[in-house]
């Protein structure tokens, strides 16, 4: 029996309703990758000034003059924020989630008559908590338009980079921008804590009750385990962050003193507080900061093993699944134990660093397993060497390259010469950065004719990702070496340091070259994206035979299932 | 901009010929142990790193049929090397790690206090009676030639010696006390090895001992502020005998204000 409301043409929805105010769960995750394009485009603007700032300091930029030095760390800061909590953490996670998920479920409401009761039409594919989901997404425009407004306040944008170390965090006194703009900043990362939290329920929500009648646990996409196992990490660590950035919020504004020392004298003045500890932050702040890491990196580790078995013409074998999903559980759960080694030089007791350098070894031990199984599956052959798969490919090679240095810096002994050099910034760019962009900019290759019904040109795709693997790694490689030398990041300047540190310029301007390089190489990207939603190649339904129910709708083209 | 856009170009062929790509020459007596270690690491990565790119490779354009047929088990085995390397580096590295910061500084180590101060660092001796003199916060006035609030009430005081540049015998231990005044400050002397936060209103302890004369560069690697960059003082490893001299010409001075 089917609800004749059903059966009524269903009068045709305004243009807002259906792409701007809309709880479908396609268009939601589209408008998560469109936030996160502009957060990237303006992250990579914003770098290229301090790439230039820091290869020639006295050189004018045009439209802007002298960059100051708190002009480069107010760049810094909205440079990472934007892109670890913008874009590596929106995207892969909850954009394509929302996008993805649940049409890889394919579940319906888990009774039929409580779908028929509610005149939802059964066969409706979409999130478990719809309405949460789509809420979820304006919380992050909001965040974003809150962070990018904090420059244009009185005092411009915070400058204590994206982990705001209290005190310099804490009072205005600090430096420029740590008054407005770090309230900016403040309330940026708690809206887009709260947008995360929603998602994160929501998308929990969907798998443990919208998997298609049947589909068991362990019969699950590992793209779908990935957002599963990655969502139940940030419900704990996006609360944690927001909670802590209320206590910082309320140190400034309320009188309390959760992270200021008892005495401490800024820029001359003598603040007097109850006795609070700056060491607080730290733990808080990276009891986020690490598993955070694994939100943004486990969607692209399972997208790459369900590409990697696509493209070989498979389906996974039942105990590489198995090892899979076990890795991905495991790097879940070590992910939230190894955050102190953030804080090897911090104070900490070195008996503390000593546990937190070993487990951090251990969680090595599930990525590695990972790692090997990809690399037999793409020495086993047979790969369709198609623009996904390539970018997949650069994923794992960025991923091995950025995650083997881990191993170095989780040892206390040596992370105490390397913290903070640019060493660590070659280490998180290529394993977050690089090796994150590249696993999304598979999602995107692959998902276009899902969305669009067109195909994306092959040909530019495999000049991009050439170009892209290529810039990736001439930008992020040499670092190391500045990073060896001892060069700390979040430096303005080489001029004006000590001297041994002017030696790196060459190889700073080499990598700021290089950068400009692999920036540009993204125009075309964004020309093979308009390109082909216009004038594209027609894909077939199923254009890459992939196994995964997302590819089994009988007419999968964005506006035709937005319209409904 | 062509003649550094040419050195730009060539600087990672340069980085395996000049040293200032690599490490700056240890200085310190653990600094040797520290580099062996780093370097050990850094190529057994290396190794792994690049047959992990050589896979990766052969499996994109390798054909198919000219590829060499290898057992399942040897994903296991490669896990299980990989572990060995793991549990080869940790046990080297924690080991290490106890050396350095496990134990106790040497009952004769020099005495010395940092402070970060946004964007400087002051030392200070506690001079001939071995204990530092109190601090006021309020008595605070770097203009006034008084940058950490020296409490001229305290005896202990007195002879206390507050320096810009940090001057240590060679082959003596030196007990480092860090502070910090207003925000947290990263304590790095590349040449000597060794990095630590001084947090404000956390004082924390490290010790090294210095084992080549010459003048090492400190800096700061926590961001501070504006002029983090530009934090900077230097660490000059003296003889004992020119130590003493110094320390007693500076005493001299500390005493005549």
């Amino acid at each position: 029996m089917t609800n004749p409301a059903n059966l009524e043409p269903r009068r045709p929805r305004s243009w807002l309703r259906r792409y701007v105010f809309t709880t479908s769960h396609r268009v939601v995750g589209v408008q998560y990758l469109l936030v996160a394009l502009a957060a990237v485009v303006t992250g990579a603007v914003l770098s290229l000034f301090m790439r230039w700032h820091l290869a020639w300091a006295d050189s004018l930029i045009p439209g802007w003059g002298l960059i100051k030095p708190e002009d480069y760390l107010a760049l810094l800061t909205l440079h990472g924020t934007l892109m670890i909590f913008f874009v590596t953490s929106a995207a892969p996670q909850n954009g394509l989630a929302s996008l993805i998920l649940p049409e890889q479920l394919r579940g319906t409401r888990p009774s039929d008559s409580i779908a028929r009761e509610s005149g939802e039409p059964e066969s409706e594919v979409r999130m478990a908590l719809p309405f949460l989901n789509a809420l979820s997404v304006w919380f992050t425009l909001f965040a974003l338009v809150a962070l990018l407004s904090t420059p244009f306040l009185p005092g411009g944008a915070a400058i204590s980079g994206w982990t705001s170390y209290p005190p310099l965090s804490s009072n205005a006194l600090a430096g420029p921008g740590q008054s407005y703009g770090m309230d900016g900043w403040l309330i940026a990362i708690a809206l887009f804590s709260v947008g995360s939290l929603m998602s994160a329920i929501s998308v929990l929500a969907t798998v443990i009750t919208r998997r298609l009648h049947g589909m068991k646990w362990m019969q699950m996409p590992l793209t779908v385990w990935s957002w599963f196992v990655a969502a139940c990490m940030m419900l704990p660590a996006f609360t944690v962050l927001l909670a802590a950035c209320g206590m910082l919020f309320s140190d400034r504004h309320f009188g309390t003193s959760f992270f200021f020392p008892p005495v401490d004298v800024m820029n001359g003045v003598v603040l007097h507080h109850a006795a609070g500890s700056p060491l607080l932050w730290q733990n808080l702040f990276w009891f986020f900061g690490h598993p955070e890491v694994y939100i943004a990196v486990l969607p692209a580790m399972g997208l790459t093993t369900t590409l990697l078995a696509t493209f070989a013409g498979h389906s996974l074998a039942p105990r590489t699944y198995r090892i899979m999903v076990a890795a991905t559980i495991a790097i879940g759960l070590l992910g939230f134990v190894v955050w102190g080694h953030h804080m090897f030089v911090s104070g900490m007791n070195p008996y503390v660093g000593r546990t937190f350098g070993l487990v951090t070894i251990v969680i090595a031990i599930p990525s590695a397993v990972e790692v090997i199984q990809w690399l037999a599956a793409i020495f086993a052959g047979g790969l369709r060497r198609t623009t996904p798969l390539l970018f997949i490919l650069g994923f794992v090679s960025l991923f091995i390259t950025g995650g083997l240095t881990g191993p170095i810096l989780a040892q206390p002994i040596l992370d105490a010469y390397l913290h903070n050099t640019f060493f660590v910034v070659a280490h998180f760019h290529l394993i977050m950065g690089m090796a994150v962009s590249f696993a999304l900019f598979a999602a995107i290759y692959y998902w276009f004719p899902l969305l669009t019904g067109k195909r994306m040109s092959e040909r530019l795709g495999r000049w991009h990702f050439w170009l892209s693997l290529i810039g990736a790694y001439a930008v992020f490689f040499p670092m190391h070496f500045a990073g060896l030398a001892g060069e700390p990041r979040q430096y303005a300047q080489l001029t004006g340091t000590a001297a041994f540190l002017q030696n790196l310029l060459p190889l700073e301007q080499f990598i700021t070259m290089a950068a400009f390089l692999l920036v540009a190489a993204q125009l075309l990207f964004f020309w093979n994206l308009a390109h082909s939603w216009i004038r594209g190649e027609k894909s077939t339904p199923n254009p890459w035979d992939a196994g995964t129910l997302e590819w089994e709708a009988p007419e999968n083209s964005l506006p035709a299932r937005s319209a409904q | 901009m062509i003649q550094s856009w040419l050195t730009g170009t060539t600087a990672p062929l340069l980085a395996f010929q000049t040293s200032s790509f690599w490490m700056p020459r240890a200085g310190s007596l653990h600094g040797p142990a520290i580099d062996s270690l780093m370097r050990v690491s850094l190529l057994t990565l290396a190794a792994a790193g690049i047959l992990a790119q050589i896979l990766l490779l052969a499996g994109l354009f390798l054909p198919r049929e000219r590829r060499p047929r290898f057992s399942p088990a040897w994903r296991w085995v490669a896990s299980i090397i990989f572990v060995a390397c793991m549990v080869w580096m940790t046990v080297v590295a924690e080991n290490l790690w106890s050396t350095i910061r496990l134990t106790h500084a040497a009952p004769n180590a020099v005495q010395v206090e940092v402070t970060g101060v946004q964007f400087e660092w002051y030392f200070r001796y506690p001079g001939a009676d071995g204990t530092y003199g109190a601090i006021k916060p309020n008595l605070v006035d770097a203009a006034g030639g008084n940058p950490l609030g020296l409490d001229p009430a305290d005896p202990h005081s007195h002879d206390d010696i507050v320096t810009s540049v940090l001057e240590l015998p060679v082959e003596r231990q030196a007990e480092i006390r860090l502070r910090a005044q207003d925000v947290v400050h990263g304590f790095f002397i590349p040449g000597m090895r060794v990095m630590q936060n001084a947090t404000p209103g956390m004082p924390s302890q490290i010790h090294i001992t210095p084992t080549r004369i010459g003048d090492y560069a400190i800096i700061c690697s926590q961001l501070c502020g504006l002029g983090h960059y530009r934090m900077h003082a230097i660490l000059r490893v003296v003889s004992q005998q020119d130590f003493d001299t110094w320390l007693a010409q500076h005493q001299a001075a500390s005493k005549e204000n």
